[in-house]
């Protein structure tokens, strides 16, 4: 048994954030497969609990008449994982949601507590970063729409006010339209595992040369981060193997990774620099251009 | 009787119950007034309590009762699952008390608390005052073996367990007569047996005043000695019952739980207690496998012959004896009967340290070993230039090897035939032709590596199994045996036994699963690999009994002698012609109700098993490796097994997945990890201990080569352990291969492998 | 603060109050008796406590009781109909599947919601279905051959 008392399951959003308002204590839950996780270890030792599982609304995922895309932030990983819109406008993030987890904590598992949970391995925020996603987040007063970026804080931090909840992400056309992603996820298993690393990379090509190359990397830093030295140096450059592997050292450039038990600062160097040129690389196909070697 | 049940693949006999949901586990066992006990861990890896106040968690409501080490006997018993010695010198180390009043590895237990509930009980843990003088902790076997290493034990004075080894012939005398010398050395790591079922007891005191446990537990019988002795009452009024189990590859077969729930149920007037242990505190407070490190000095002559060998191990043992030396000694011992050595010569040391206790795991320091000895193998081959195959065939000993220590004999030996077959399976000659020269990221290397184990303990051990057989009014009977179904499917082998010497079919044989130490025959249940070997000749020996019985009944029945005989299909038949004479069941009713003579027939026996026979096999892997990430994939894998008959090839093959799926994780990415100056556990949950998943397992091939071995009850060995040994260093060599890079140490994790490409300058 | 919760479980409704912090495992194994259901880890990460919620397998060690207010619970005990195996519990006999038998009601319901789904399952995709379960008995041979021998027409 978790160590819970009060326990509320609003039905609208509005409810849902009036009672935010009125008790601040409350810990908002959603699959629950980290809420519950940190209880059971100990790191939550008691909570009083806001389920939004029941505002239906937020697990809607759609594709609005001006090719925006938006995900509610209560779609499962399976949810996401099977849905038509993101497989024909930005199958990465397919990708990315198939390698979470396994199949059951996917069936309950919400992109909205992936993101709030503020993990630098989250295995959607890589790619979401690599979208310039943004995120809304509603409040008894209003809402406010924030990238990505500037939502995650520290490890474990996330710019999730009082009262807020994260009701939505949002993906505009110019970001996904006509670009090509792949996600790898590098782990010690292929299922049931936390990322060693993860790698978004996205891409536009033109004639056999990048108009725009996106890479969000996870476990890389304290948080999900973007790789701008190597992104600014692939714009314009021609799509080859020596583009690729300057890409891959530049990438490194971005990173803050550090020495654990899971591993080393130099072998997690090492892998962004290889990884991000097979991301990239399959991207390349994904995005209409030529095989690379 | 003709041989139609042992050697068919018959259905296990538990597979309904188990696939309903209608087995039943420990926990699912309800008793209404049922009590939960959870136990206060120590934070430090080493330190003494010196002041522990329990008076507030005491006065939490639905606190039943708090013990700590004052409120319970100090008896200092043995964990280990091993037969009592008379010989008080032949004993296990006596190290461990119910609870203790100094830590020794992050996770001893300081103080246990009753409660109504978990969360109560949770409550309570907090709220136990514990003032601890905090010592140094001795983290590693080399610190521990220190001039001055802070005792682990103070009773002892040092922290060594035991070095007694051996020698056989004269290694110094080889050494100067053999042409080349080769050093290797080589190091393994900590894993954990991680069944699925947790370990968990619930223990309560009877109408009878008799202490009642329910555990998940290999070892019923000796549990209950165990118990006896911690708590210093006779063993006679202790009762353990052991119902299905989830797994326990050696871990059930030390007694962790059951000292402390009887104590916890005495401390409540005998209301039921369970203690069900979380998958962190399992994984860290019962047992791990020993990590060790070997040290190999060959003597090999130029024509590739081994003359002799000096081996050196230091076996972490952690911080309680457990089986303690034995481990290093099964080792020592198991490997002999493979490779001709002239002189050999072992010097182990087992060490304690302030980690989990090490114990008992899937082939008993016989995968460290293994793994250390065919890596050294295949890397004298390498500098011999000889092909590795070619180099262990010429050093294969075989069929009439008389071990000079223990005198066991190799009676029945296919390992050739294993070799031979492991070689085809893979394709050997055409990979290897395919793979010479490769220069992609991706390269595929081939290895392979052979074991030899032992069936049972003899004559290290006492080996005694016990088998009751009771006929049915129907015909059918039920079969009572101390011996354990883990999983294993010992149940079924032993159905399909009765079955074959009685001569009725399979589904008229009911084997009682629940072991009952007031009921069940003495065994000392499921190790060693001993059950289908050694309670296999006790359950034929009482389907024998029984079975003369019967005949003699009828004889005395219808005049016919017993001698002109059979039983078939549940019939009496004459032997020499197949005609019928009544059904079994006829028989049977005569025994129960027949006015002047019913005299309802069981049989009981038992059996002393002073034999041995020794098993063999090899294990062949192809493997990827991915130069720049350092990740390793198994892209086949076969084991071949010489293990004499094969009573049910379905069991036998899931018993060969399992063990090879154990192996991989081994070679590649299972290790328990601790804090290198704290001894905290960094990784004690399913998680960040990468047990392999099955997305990460290869498809696994099995083949037997069927000898016969005479000492087995129907030419069986040992089977169980055996494929846990030599799919690690298989993969290591198939690695070699790809790469030409020699890994000494398991896992071969991608943070390893990058790290050795890079001192080679392949990444 | 209890919470009145109704559900059906193998078909039957069942009524009661419960703790918001009590789990759906313990609900079904302590206050229903559905033994079948097992625990293993207790954080989601070994599939043993697996049920089928509205036909989706879920881990319901990780699944609040409050949250089955309104569903449709299939435990192992409801896959069997009046004592007659179904087609995947068969195959799981059948093909040695079973050893110690602790992960196998989790894999049956999974094989199970498989079977229901109609799909057509490659063996990699099999694989990545099953992923959540762990086995340390069978290294999962069998295991894949009984789902593939369950999925046969």
């Amino acid at each position: 048994m978790y160590n819970v008392d009060q326990y509320f399951e609003p039905e609208t959003i509005d409810e849902a954030t009036a009672l935010l308002a009125e008790h601040p204590n409350l810990l908002i839950i959603a699959g629950g497969t980290d809420v519950l996780i940190k209880m059971h270890s100990g790191k939550i030792a008691q909570a009083d609990l806001l389920s939004i599982r029941k505002i239906k609304f937020l697990e809607t995922i759609q594709k609005r008449q001006d090719g925006t895309l938006s995900i509610g932030s209560l779609a499962t990983f399976t949810q996401i994982a099977n849905d038509p819109i993101i497989k024909e406008n930005i199958p990465v993030l397919k990708e990315a949601a198939l390698s979470m987890g396994g199949p059951q904590i996917r069936n309950v598992a919400t992109i909205g507590g992936n993101i709030c949970n503020g993990a630098t391995s989250a295995d959607s925020a890589s790619t979401l970063f690599a979208l310039n996603a943004k995120l809304k987040l509603q409040t008894q007063g209003g809402e406010r729409v924030i990238p990505i970026e500037d939502f995650y804080l520290g490890p474990g931090k996330v710019d999730l006010k009082p009262g807020e909840i994260l009701t939505e992400i949002v993906i505009s056309p110019e970001d996904y339209q006509d670009y090509g992603g792949h996600y790898i996820k590098f782990s010690m298993r292929k299922a049931m595992d936390i990322a060693t690393l993860g790698v978004s990379a996205i891409c536009r090509i033109k004639n056999g040369v990048f108009e725009d190359v996106r890479i969000g990397l996870g476990v890389a830093g304290p948080t999900p981060l973007r790789c701008q030295e190597a992104e600014s140096f692939a714009k314009g450059k021609t799509v080859s193997a020596q583009t690729l592997a300057e890409i891959g050292k530049l990438a490194v450039k971005s990173t803050k990774a550090r020495t654990s038990w899971r591993a080393s600062k130099e072998y997690r160097e090492h892998l962004v620099e290889e990884l991000s040129q097979r991301a990239l690389k399959v991207a390349i196909k994904n995005a209409g251009g030529e095989s690379l070697a | 009787m003709t041989v139609n049940v042992v050697g068919k693949r018959v259905k296990r006999v538990d597979a309904v119950a188990k696939v309903t949901g209608k087995a039943k586990y420990t926990d699912d066992f309800m008793e209404r007034d049922m009590l939960v006990g959870k136990i206060l861990r120590s934070p430090y890896a080493h330190a003494i309590v010196k002041n522990i106040d329990v008076s507030k968690a005491k006065a939490l409501p639905g606190v039943e009762a708090v013990l700590t080490y004052k409120d319970v006997p100090d008896n200092k018993y043995a964990t280990a699952g091993h037969p009592y010695s008379l010989d008080p010198k032949h004993r296990d180390r006596e190290d461990r008390t119910i609870l203790t009043k100094k830590a020794r590895f992050v996770g001893d237990e300081i103080a246990a608390v009753v409660a109504t509930d978990d969360l109560t009980a949770e409550k309570a843990l907090k709220l136990i005052d514990v003032e601890y003088e905090v010592l140094e902790p001795v983290l590693t076997p080399e610190d521990a073996l220190k001039e001055n290493a802070p005792l682990i034990h103070e009773e002892y004075d040092n922290n060594i367990i035991s070095d007694f080894g051996y020698q056989i012939g004269d290694v110094e005398e080889s050494f100067k007569e053999s042409d080349y010398i080769f050093e290797d050395e080589f190091e393994t790591s900590i894993v954990q047996h991680c069944h699925l079922e947790n370990h968990i007891s619930y223990a309560y005191v009877d109408a009878d005043d008799r202490i009642v446990i329910v555990s998940s537990t290999q070892i019923p019988h000796i549990c209950r000695r165990i118990v006896g002795q911690a708590l210093g009452i006779p063993w006679g009024r202790i009762r353990v019952i052991k119902p299905y189990i989830g797994g326990g590859f050696g871990n059930k077969q030390d007694v962790c739980l059951e000292p402390l729930n009887a104590a916890l149920t005495l401390a409540v007037g005998g209301r039921p207690v369970k203690i069900d242990l979380s998958r962190e505190e399992c994984m860290i407070a019962t047992r791990t496998r020993h990590a060790f490190k070997y040290k190999f000095k060959t003597g090999v002559s130029k024509d590739g012959k081994l003359i002799a060998t000096h081996i050196t191990a230091i076996s972490n043992n952690g911080a309680y004896a457990s089986h303690g030396h034995s481990i290093a000694m099964s080792a020592g011992t198991k490997f002999r009967p493979l490779y001709s050595f002239k002189s050999i010569k072992f010097d182990p040391v087992t060490v304690y340290t302030n980690l989990p206790a090490a114990g008992a795991m899937r082939a008993y320091g016989v995968p460290q070993i293994k793994f250390a000895l065919e890596s050294h193998m295949e890397n004298i081959a390498r500098k011999l230039n000889m092909d590795p195959i070619e180099f262990r065939r010429r050093n294969l000993l075989g069929e009439g090897y008389v071990d000079p220590l223990n005198g066991n004999k190799v009676l029945s030996c296919g390992i050739h035939e294993c070799i031979a077959k492991g070689k085809e399976l893979i394709n050997w000659d055409e990979k290897k032709e395919k793979y010479k020269n490769q220069t992609g990221i991706k390269r595929r290397g081939l290895g392979m590596a052979c074991f030899s184990y032992a069936s049972g303990t003899h004559p290290v051990g006492l080996e005694l199994a016990g088998a009751r057989i009771v006929l049915n009014q129907d015909g059918s009977v039920q079969l009572q045996i101390g011996a354990t179904e883990i999983g294993q499917g010992s149940d079924t082998v032993f159905a399909q036994m009765v079955a074959e010497v009685l001569g009725i079919p399979v589904d008229m044989v009911h084997v009682v699963s629940t072991q009952d130490t007031d009921i069940s025959p003495f065994d000392t249940g499921a190790y060693a690999s001993r059950q289908t070997y050694v309670t296999g000749m006790a359950v034929k020996k009482a389907a024998l009994e029984i079975k003369e019985k019967i005949l003699n009944f009828v004889w005395g029945m219808t005049d016919i002698p017993a001698e002109a005989l059979d039983i078939e299909d549940a019939n009496i038949v004459y032997k020499h012609s197949g005609e019928v004479v009544m059904p079994l069941s006829k028989v049977a009713m005569q025994t129960y109700y027949d006015t002047v003579f019913a005299k309802p027939i069981t049989s009981d026996t038992s059996n002393n098993a002073r034999v041995n026979a020794m098993s063999f096999g090899v294990t062949f892997a192809e493997v990827e490796v991915d130069i720049k990430t350092g990740k390793i994939e198994v892209v086949e894998i076969f084991n071949v097994h010489d293990s004499g008959k094969i009573i049910n090839p379905q069991l036998a093959e899931g018993q060969v997945h399992g063990g090879v799926s154990m192996g991989i994780g081994y070679a590649l990415s299972e290790e328990m990890l601790f804090d290198e100056k704290t001894g905290k556990p960094l990784n004690n949950n399913l998680l960040d201990y990468k047990l392999p998943t099955i997305m990460d397992t290869p498809d696994i091939g099995v083949a037997f080569v069927e000898t016969h071995d005479p000492t087995g009850p129907f030419g069986n060995k040992s089977l169980g352990e055996p494929p846990a040994i030599s799919p690690a260093p298989a993969i290591r060599n198939a690695v070699l291969d790809a790469t030409g890079v020699a890994f000494d140490r398991i896992p071969m994790t991608p943070q390893r492998v990058f790290e050795k490409f890079k001192e080679a300058k392949l990444v | 603060m209890l919470k009145k919760i109704s559900f059906t479980v193998n078909g039957k409704e069942v009524s009661l109050e419960v703790n918001p912090g009590e789990t759906l495992l313990e609900v079904l194994r302590k206050r229903l008796g559905y033994t079948g259901v097992k625990k293993g880890c207790a954080v989601g990460e070994c599939g043993a406590c697996t049920v089928l919620i509205d036909g989706t397998p879920t881990d319901s060690c990780i699944y609040l009781a409050v949250w089955a207010d309104g569903k449709e619970i299939i435990t192992i005990e409801g896959i069997a109909e009046d004592g007659k195996l179904s087609k995947v519990q068969e195959a799981f006999v059948e093909e040695g599947a079973v050893q110690c038998g602790f992960c196998t009601p989790g894999l049956v319901l999974t094989t199970t919601a498989m079977v229901q789904s109609g799909k057509k399952y490659t063996r990699e995709e099999i694989k990545r279905e099953l992923s959540g379960h762990f086995c340390r008995c069978t290294g999962y041979q069998n295991i894949i051959k009984a789902v593939e021998k369950s999925l046969e027409d």
